[in-house]
């Protein structure tokens, strides 16, 4: 769920292209009722924009023609989705520690950090991911948190910007502050009751939750807070 | 991601003036592959006044390495112009071939996603009221 649909679906595609003529593949890519998933949201972002509350395993149509220009980014080599994989961790690490963590790093650990996505390891991500969520003791948390906010619904892109996670009194912002402040449509209730939900990873963390403590258990390996805003259930 | 193919329009009252801005109302129907829509330069006198209300932002493009630099620097910018459509405005205007790569890279560091938009990124990394951004031929920072 924390990785990209085209790292993982190498059998997928050889699964299908074993009864495919030459001439009709191309470019692989996948759609959820009518809608094309961007493979470089990670795939557990996706399931929470477009397919929260409904049963698993998640079923998505496999596509080799026609490739939504219009929607879609190319993806033609594992090399693609790294090189997105460390922008984003990179731009993390800009809010975070304005780059300090990151530059320090050695080619090998940008590598480490790579590789352990790529091959499911998660004590080699973490050995090196462990000081991408450090900050100075007296700081008491990042210098922003780095986080996007989607709305299933709205065609709008995501929503992202500066948010410290201390407030300028002291006391620790919380997943709420958060939405009140860059989204407040989220959390307002129309007559008196919730019309959406807040998710990520597939829960919906209590608003009151330290957004400090959600950017260091919560991030994705990018190292980005993905929230997604979804309508609630009508049952 | 939907925003990628559209061409956002310079607005005719935020500027008197604009620079290469002929071909603006043209090839509106067809998105994805309309010609990239130009942008407006940004002379002294002409800025609009700072803030969250303004429309545009004004980007500082600048050269990295033997890429060839522009002669005008800071432009204009739709906020939900998205990287993908300055990549394309720059090719044009740099007279590059289509096939060519051209990356663009914030605060000398990342990359950021083509379909990113330039005023989500103004708000992060943008400094004194406007966003630098490098951009070079060949792939400068990881």
């Amino acid at each position: 769920m924390i990785s990209y649909l085209t790292l993982v679906t190498d059998k997928v595609k050889k699964h299908f292209q074993k009864v495919m003529r030459q001439e009709e593949v191309s470019e692989i890519w996948f759609e959820y009722e009518g809608t094309p998933l961007k493979w470089h949201y990670p795939i557990g972002l996706l399931f929470d924009l477009h397919a929260s509350n409904t049963a698993l395993p998640w079923s998505i149509t496999v596509h080799f023609k026609n490739f939504p220009e219009k929607d879609l980014l190319h993806c033609h080599s594992k090399d693609v989705i790294e090189a997105h994989f460390m922008a984003c961790i990179k731009e993390a690490d800009a809010l975070k520690h304005k780059s300090q963590v990151i530059n320090e790093m050695q080619k090998k650990d940008h590598k480490q950090l790579w590789m352990g996505l790529q091959n499911d390891k998660f004590e080699q991500f973490w050995a090196i991911n462990r000081k991408l969520m450090e900050y100075p003791p007296e700081d008491s948390g990042f210098r922003y948190i780095p986080f996007r906010i989607y709305q299933a619904a709205t065609e709008r892109p995501f929503i992202q910007k500066l948010f410290r996670p201390i407030a300028s009194g002291g006391q620790l912002h919380t997943l709420g502050d958060l939405l009140k402040d860059v989204c407040p449509s989220a959390i307002t209730p129309e007559d008196g009751e919730m019309k959406t939900q807040v998710m990520i990873h597939g829960i919906e963390p209590m608003l009151e939750t330290p957004i400090q403590w959600l950017s260091e258990h919560m991030s994705y390996p990018d190292n980005f807070l993905h929230i997604s805003i979804i309508p609630q259930p009508t049952d | 991601m939907a925003e990628a193919g559209k061409s956002p329009r310079v607005s005719p009252e935020s500027e008197g003036r604009r620079k290469g801005g002929e071909d603006t109302q043209e090839g509106g129907g067809a998105a994805g592959a309309a010609d990239p829509a130009p942008l407006s330069a940004v002379s002294p006198g002409t800025e609009e006044p700072a803030g969250d209300t303004k429309k545009k932002i004004d980007v500082l493009l600048k050269a990295v390495g033997d890429t060839p630099i522009m002669k005008t620097k800071k432009w204009a910018v739709e906020r939900t112009r998205t990287i993908q459509g300055l990549v394309d405005f720059i090719k044009k205007f740099l007279k590059l071939m289509a096939s060519e790569q051209l990356f663009i890279y914030v605060n000398q560091s990342f990359a950021p996603s083509p379909d990113q938009e330039v005023g989500t990124l103004y708000e992060c990394f943008g400094s004194d009221g406007k966003l630098v951004l490098h951009y070079c031929k060949t792939q400068a920072w990881g």
